[in-house]
């Protein structure tokens, strides 16, 4: 059973006819060919395909894309601006070395730009336990959460 | 002349990319026509295969072939190939079983390859696989390694599951010097059994092209040439020059990415079946049990001591588990680069270990990031700690009283380190953990409730594998040399070839730095490829922690070719001796004048040689390099870590960690660190929270990353680092390599903290609360 799913990705509108059970991160990845979202888990634990739907994280291998009739999403290609210059979040992760694979790089981005709306100045604590829900196996997340905490002070609560 | 680069926080040139979703993963290369493959894997962990029916399969929409494992016996493709032939104890070679690619008459793990349904869309391809019925017979499986020689043979050639029993050291002296100890600390552990676990999971894309024969394989792997090699040569009997294999942007390796596996010699073989390009891409349920696991060792370790705590002779026997078949450099692990280290920083006279290898019904175990070395340190670092405590000698004093201090230092154990200051690293090790005020933090975790314990790890490492000949002595059957390329472009910019791989390590970075920094460039004008066999002349690839100390020599001999032809074209231009030149990062000059000319006017001279002594040099700018190391590099270091233990729950944090490495010469101190704090929090997973349980029926309990728990954030802390410098006597950049130190020292100094503060003398690892909770019961019932 295939369904016609309509929505906004990094700002310009998108529909597609897709089958029912078609996952939104396969969506973005092989219909949209947005390759930047990576799946790294089959159970919803590694965080590599978080997005923002609605200006939320989630975690696009755990809803059907049908579910985001409608919606306004963001993925990792619609971060930076127009010219291609690095939004604060991401220079944060550039300037401390919080990435190295770069495989879990844009879920991490993407649930960090969530978080830092809500938490202008966060702390270390604050920081980890936002992370719970993104696998990192390179970083040790040393320098993920300086990252964060880089990039955060530097949006001043605001995407 | 621009300023230094080399040892400089440069940031890295791969970043823009990856922080944009620009990066091009295995996963993310589409090619025109593609099909998809599923694999049909084995639910049983040993049985007889006694019937595929897959003609319903084959029937469903979409399904565009199923091939099994007779298919590719009829099309004589080979069995995986093992890289290192051990030779055991009585002169035999190991026992070497085929390891057809998709499985032959038995299923030998659970997770085994039975057959591939390739399909239009992925979704058919799986849909596909589920028809495909498959009639077992089961036999018994064994999966633990000390009840491997008395389980039901895996294989014919092997009736007790021993594939060899290989030692190291004189056994007899070792004996009779224990005969004379004053003391002897003894302790049996597991080296607990790990998954990898890199966030990008294994893939492969394969193309044919009927045009000219030839084959095109995308592939996660950390050294795609090695992979070519072992394809065409071994298994699919192609020539090299019609295969092009290509490692785009791979999202971790830590070891699991070297070799060779069944799923990318069934993508490329069925790619030219089908005249069609043929994906796959692993999913992580299928990665715990196909991708190759790492340690899972049971050992019996004795340090006989004197009286003074000088170290007489240490006596180790492990048993190995290389899971169900040999994967490609499994053999070596358990016995080269394991009973190599056991000398660790120490003067210990005699050593002698014996290692029992064997095959049970689990997935094969190779290397995984330290691959031998994280276990002997293990072995040394507890021994150590566990000898002070009981002969009430300070640890860090007993370590003193044995360190080695003279060098070069030939080891009982065929090493021979070139170079160290173990001393340094412990100095500072010591001052940047504060231990002196380590009593003060002790109590005041008391006064919270918590039990805090301190533990070292003094680690010593072998990298820059390997000399090729030492390597070949001993059972390699590669030569373990790197290959690097300079490519001057006219205008002087340049490109870097090299066959190291980078995956998260930062070489297009570090290598760029190495060759701007020589040549008097920005970072801008160099760029470094790698990953593509059709590109870089040639590559062994990245291991080991070989790639700047194999990988980064290649490439500064083919730059000593360029300064040296740079100085030929130089004395044309400045109409001077060639003798006379000298250069120094980017300029040419005559020396004791003002006159010189600039590395791009050189450049220019050699593409454009309208002024050039074309009589005695031929024109361009482009130079290559072979370079075989002339011994293993030696990192060492000293780790602290501090542990808090909740008394009611057994949880066990990492208070504080800090890491004192001596990696000699650092090109880049912030990749450098990173690669220190990824290592950190492996080991740190293998202490506290990772480890493979298997059935005993070999079903795999821990099969994802919710059974299966690698290091979240908040399970590490910030670390402490710092570095002492003794360059590498053998290398022209006095580096070491720094990739797996983090993963060798952490586990035997969180376990030394822990036993530590539970004032036991083994907890097993993984440290989890349940395990340490458990301790805490025990001593609390014998305190009653």
């Amino acid at each position: 059973m295939t369904i016609k799913v309509s929505m906004k990705v990094n700002g310009k509108p998108v529909s597609a006819e897709v089958e029912a059970r078609t996952l939104l991160v396969t969506y973005i990845r092989e219909n949209l060919r947005l390759t930047g979202t990576h799946v790294g888990c089959d159970t919803a634990q590694c965080g590599a395909c978080t997005v923002l739907m609605n200006g939320r994280a989630i975690k696009s291998c755990s809803i059907v894309a049908m579910q985001a009739e409608g919606a306004d999403l963001m993925t990792i290609e619609g971060v930076a601006k127009p010219d291609g210059t690095l939004h604060p979040m991401q220079a944060a992760f550039k300037e401390n070395h919080g990435l190295q694979c770069g495989f879990c790089t844009p879920g991490m981005v993407m649930n960090a730009l969530d978080f830092a709306k809500s938490h202008p100045d966060p702390t270390e604590q604050e920081v980890r336990e936002s992370l719970e829900g993104n696998l990192c196996r390179c970083t040790g997340y040393h320098n993920i959460v300086k990252s964060i905490i880089a990039g955060a002070r530097a949006m001043g609560g605001k995407i | 002349m621009n300023a230094p680069l080399i040892g400089a926080r440069v940031q890295r040139k791969e970043d823009y990319r990856f922080l944009t979703g620009t990066g091009q993963y295995t996963d993310d290369v589409a090619l025109p026509h593609q099909t998809y493959a599923a694999f049909v894997r084995s639910p049983h962990a040993h049985a007889v295969l006694k019937k595929i029916n897959f003609e319903k399969a084959k029937k469903a929409p979409g399904v565009l072939a199923v091939y099994t494992g007779e298919d590719l016996a009829a099309a004589k493709v080979g069995g995986l190939p093992c890289g290192w032939l051990i030779t055991d104890v009585n002169g035999k070679p190991m026992k070497e079983p085929p390891y057809p690619p998709l499985a032959q008459g038995k299923v030998r793990h659970v997770g085994e390859r039975v057959a591939v349904v390739i399909a239009e869309t992925l979704e058919q391809a799986r849909d596909a696989a589920e028809m495909v019925k498959v009639d077992y017979e089961e036999l018994p499986a064994v999966v633990d390694p000390k009840k491997a020689s008395s389980g039901t043979p895996l294989h014919d050639i092997a009736p007790d599951n021993t594939c060899y029993v290989w030692a190291l050291g004189d056994k007899s002296k070792v004996d009779e010097a224990f005969q004379r100890a004053a003391h002897v600390t003894k302790l049996d552990f597991v080296n607990n059994r790990l998954v990898p676990n890199a966030i990008e999971p294994r893939a492969a894309n394969a193309t044919h092209s009927r045009a000219d024969d030839s084959y095109t394989l995308y592939v996660a792997s950390q050294n795609p040439h090695v992979e070519r090699l072992l394809m065409t040569a071994f298994v699919l009997g192609l020539p090299e020059s019609k295969v092009r294999v290509v490692a785009p942007d791979v999202g971790g390796g830590f070891g699991s990415k070297i070799y060779l596996y069944g799923e990318d010699v069934v993508v490329t073989w069925a790619a030219k079946k089908l005249n069609r390009p043929v994906k796959w891409t692993s999913d992580r349920s299928e990665a715990y049990v196909s991708d190759a696991h790492g340690r899972d060792h049971f050992t019996i370790a004795e340090l006989a001591l004197d009286n003074d705590g000088k170290f007489l002779a240490m006596r180790v026997k492990t048993a190995a588990n290389l899971g169900a078949y040999l994967s490609t450099f499994a053999s070596c692990i358990p016995t080269i680069l394991y009973a190599t280290l056991l000398a660790g920083q120490y003067k210990t006279p005699l050593i002698y270990c014996e290692v029992t290898a064997v095959f049970t019904n689990t997935t094969p175990v190779d290397a995984y990031r330290g691959a031998g070395r994280p276990e002997a340190t293990y072995v040394v670092e507890r021994l150590v700690e566990t000898a002070a405590r009981e002969m009430k000698i300070d640890p860090v004093d007993l370590r003193r009283r044995n360190f080695i201090r003279d060098f070069p230092y030939q080891t009982p154990v065929a090493l021979c380190y070139d170079t160290g200051n173990y001393d340094a690293t412990l100095d500072a090790a010591l001052q940047l953990a504060d231990v002196k005020n380590f009593g003060k933090r002790k109590d005041e975790s008391a006064q919270r409730g918590k039990l805090r314990g301190i533990g070292y790890a003094c680690y010593i490492e072998a990298c820059g594998i390997a000399p090729s000949n030492v390597a070949g002595s001993l059972g390699a059957r590669a030569g373990l040399f790197e290959a690097g390329e300079i490519r001057v472009h006219p205008t002087g910019t340049v490109t870097v070839f090299t066959g190291s791989h980078s995956h998260g390590q930062g070489h297009e970075t570090s290598f760029a730095q190495v060759v701007a920094d020589r040549l008097g460039l920005t970072m801008e004008q160099v760029e470094v490829v790698h990953g593509d066999t059709s590109k870089v002349l040639f590559g062994m690839g990245t291991y080991g922690s070989r790639s700047i100390a194999v990988g980064g020599t290649a490439i500064v001999k083919a730059l000593d070719k360029i300064v040296a032809k740079g100085k030929k074209i130089a004395a044309h231009l400045l109409e001077a001796s060639e003798s006379d030149i000298e250069y120094d990062r980017g300029e040419f000059k005559v020396a004791g004048t003002d006159r010189k000319k600039m590395f791009g006017e050189v450049a220019f001279a050699a593409y454009v040689p309208h002024n050039y002594p074309l009589d005695k040099l031929e024109p361009g700018l482009n130079e290559n390099a072979f370079y075989d190391p002339a011994n293993f590099t030696f990192p060492s270091g000293t780790y602290v870590c501090e542990v808090e233990v909740d008394k009611d729950t057994g949880a066990t944090q990492i208070a504080a960690f800090t890491a004192v490495d001596d990696f000699g010469k650092i090109i880049n101190p912030m990749i450098v660190e990173g690669q220190v704090h990824g290592g950190l929090a492996q080991g740190i997973g293998q202490a506290l929270t990772e480890g493979c349980r298997y059935e005993p029926s070999g079903q795999l309990v821990t099969g994802s990353f919710m059974d299966y728990c690698i290091p979240r954030s908040s399970d590490v802390p910030f670390f402490k680092l710092d570095t002492r410098e003794t360059p590498c006597t053998h290398n022209p950049l006095g580096v070491k390599g720094c990739g797996e130190a983090g993963a060798i020292g952490a586990p035997a100094a969180v376990m030394n903290a822990i036993t530590d503060a539970l004032g036991v003398k083994d907890v097993a690892m993984p440290a989890t609360a349940q395990t340490v909770w458990k301790h805490l019961q025990e001593k609390s019932h014998a305190r009653v």
